[in-house]
């Protein structure tokens, strides 16, 4: 499990990038907490970066949206989903666990 | 019989289009045309992680596995060249044509060349995949790259040429690079850049002549400079493919004249992207925009006119990207001149900052340099401001 910060420093509608092997994206919707790859499966773009709407990102750079619960990508032009991971939230505290996929994910 | 629609240009104007026509329910049948060999593919990874060698012709391709279900019938390899304004019919090169209730322009633009510099192993234009293919080749053998013109294209050479470990000259005929789309200020931060990475950059000077026997051996200033070169790369921006519509009586000027949903002159024939000349609200004259996100967005208003069910004008913030020496520029608005540009975050010197152009006091674009996020909150303000015209 990897640390991401305190749930204070995570308000609703923003989002952290945290490094990995391959970059997480961590994000705070309306006091949910959702974890995907940052980087977009379309080009080089980090999704933290990107603009929350209701429960996708949509990528800073050319505007494909990431549904932050599957994955799922909304339309071009990227073309495959990214992945989620599993947060934990303990004693105040977000965590991820990289590589599982979150609860609900396809 | 069901209806047909052409659509003409498999790039990514083209098949946005007929995206849009399935998505707004058209289930006829849709002719895409298109004269190059290659499937619908990407052009701006062509002067980046293409031409550097860390994308693949995969990784660029526009296709995507649902197409499938879009039932497009492909003619790639095709030229049109005509368009008989009374069937409707698209002529081909081969002499058959394509009978159309509808038709979608989207020919796109091809790169100007430099008078004379034809002819000559080594001298570059970068508009298509095969360009592309061909340039990669001859850097691998290179040493010494002259771009001619610092626009973004030329710009985006000089940086990829750079990471390859070519020694770089960019030359360029106006006093500051850029200054056209980003203003004075911006351009000559913005171009400072190639110094910044160890390319050399010279302004206010046009070339005389490409010298060389068969191959390109240097490139002669106006002012008498001679910079040996093993590759010439022009970049001096792009002409509208519209010489084959010269007959058919659809509306030209600098592009295929439309109104602002994208109808052409011609009753049933819709213009898109790169070579369209689209009339602007809130410029008030026509634009012809050469930007992807133009060719990626644009078409669907253009398919709602074409099947009759457009909504009210759009009226689009326009916005390009451009990546350079691993920084990343981003530019949304509309710019003028006089139009005051403010730092509002970070420093130019850092080359991470975030600019907002103002007119009157109100912002009317935004630049970024590494300030993704920042921008795109920018970005969306800009959008939501946009008075949405009655
Ligand atoms: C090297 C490069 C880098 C770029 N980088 C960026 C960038 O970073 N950011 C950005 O915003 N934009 C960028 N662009 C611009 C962007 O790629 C274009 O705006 C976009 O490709 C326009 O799409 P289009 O479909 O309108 O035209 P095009 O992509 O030009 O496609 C038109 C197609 O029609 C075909 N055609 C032409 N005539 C005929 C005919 N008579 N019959 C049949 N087919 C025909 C052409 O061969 C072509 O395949 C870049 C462009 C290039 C070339
Ligand atoms: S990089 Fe994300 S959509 Fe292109």
């Amino acid at each position: 499990m990897i640390p991401v910060c305190p749930t204070t420093a995570l308000p609703p509608g923003e989002a952290i990038r945290v490094e990995a092997d391959e970059p997480i994206a961590v994000f705070n919707v309306d006091g949910e907490f959702y974890a995907i790859d940052d980087t977009c499966t379309h080009q080089d773009a980090s999704l933290a970066d990107g603009w929350l709407d209701g429960c996708a990102v949509e990528c800073p750079l050319h505007a494909s949206c990431f549904d932050l619960r599957t994955g799922k990508v909304s339309g071009p032009p990227a073309k495959t989903p990214v992945r989620t991971h599993r947060v934990v939230v303990a004693d105040g505290m977000v965590y991820v666990r990289p590589g599982v996929a979150a609860e609900g994910a396809a | 019989m069901s209806p047909t629609i052409a659509v003409v240009g498999a790039s990514l104007a083209g098949l946005s289009a007929a995206r849009a026509l399935r998505d707004q329910s058209y289930d006829g049948r849709i002719v895409v045309v298109g004269d190059e060999e290659h499937a619908p593919y990407d052009r701006p990874p062509l002067s980046k992680e293409f031409l550097a060698g860390r994308a693949s012709l995969d990784d660029i391709a526009l296709g995507a596995p649902d197409d499938e279900d879009l039932s497009l019938e492909w003619r790639l390899g095709t030229t049109a060249v005509g368009l008989d304004p009374l069937s409707r019919a698209v002529l081909l090169e081969d002499g058959s044509e394509v009978r159309a209730d509808g038709v979608v322009l989207a020919t796109g633009a091809r790169a100007r060349r430099l008078p004379g510099g034809d002819g000559l192993d080594g001298v570059h234009v970068l508009r298509s995949l095969d360009d592309a293919l061909a340039l990669r080749e001859d850097l691998a053998l290179a040493e010494r790259l002259v771009v001619i013109g610092a626009g973004f294209i030329g710009a985006e050479v000089a940086s990829t040429a750079r990471t390859l470990g070519l020694d770089v000259t960019v030359v360029e005929t106006q006093p500051v690079p850029l200054a056209g789309p980003l203003g004075t200020d911006m351009g000559a931060v913005c171009a400072g850049l190639h110094a910044d990475h160890g390319t050399r950059l010279l302004v206010g000077t046009g070339v005389a002549a490409l010298v060389g026997t068969g191959r390109v051996e240097a490139v002669e200033l106006t002012d008498g400079t001679r910079l040996p070169a093993d590759v010439v790369v022009v970049g001096i921006g792009a002409t509208p493919n519209t010489e084959w519509l010269a007959h058919s009586g659809v509306a030209l000027g600098n592009g295929v004249l439309t109104d602002a949903r994208g109808a052409t002159s011609i009753p049933g024939v819709v213009a898109v992207g790169d070579c369209a000349a689209t009339w602007s609200v809130t410029a008030e004259r026509h634009v012809r925009t050469e930007h992807w996100t133009h060719a990626l967005e644009q078409p669907a208003t253009a398919t709602a006119t074409l099947l009759g069910t457009g909504g009210p004008v759009p009226t689009p913030v326009p916005y390009f990207w451009s990546d350079q020496y691993g920084a990343r520029i981003q530019f949304a608005g509309s710019r003028r001149e006089g139009d005051v540009a403010r730092v509002v975050e970070g420093s130019c010197a850092d080359r991470s900052f975030l600019v907002v152009y103002e007119r009157d006091g109100h912002p009317v674009a935004v630049l970024g340099m590494n300030q993704p996020r920042l921008f795109t909150r920018w970005r969306r303000q800009l959008r939501s401001a946009v008075p949405t015209p009655s």
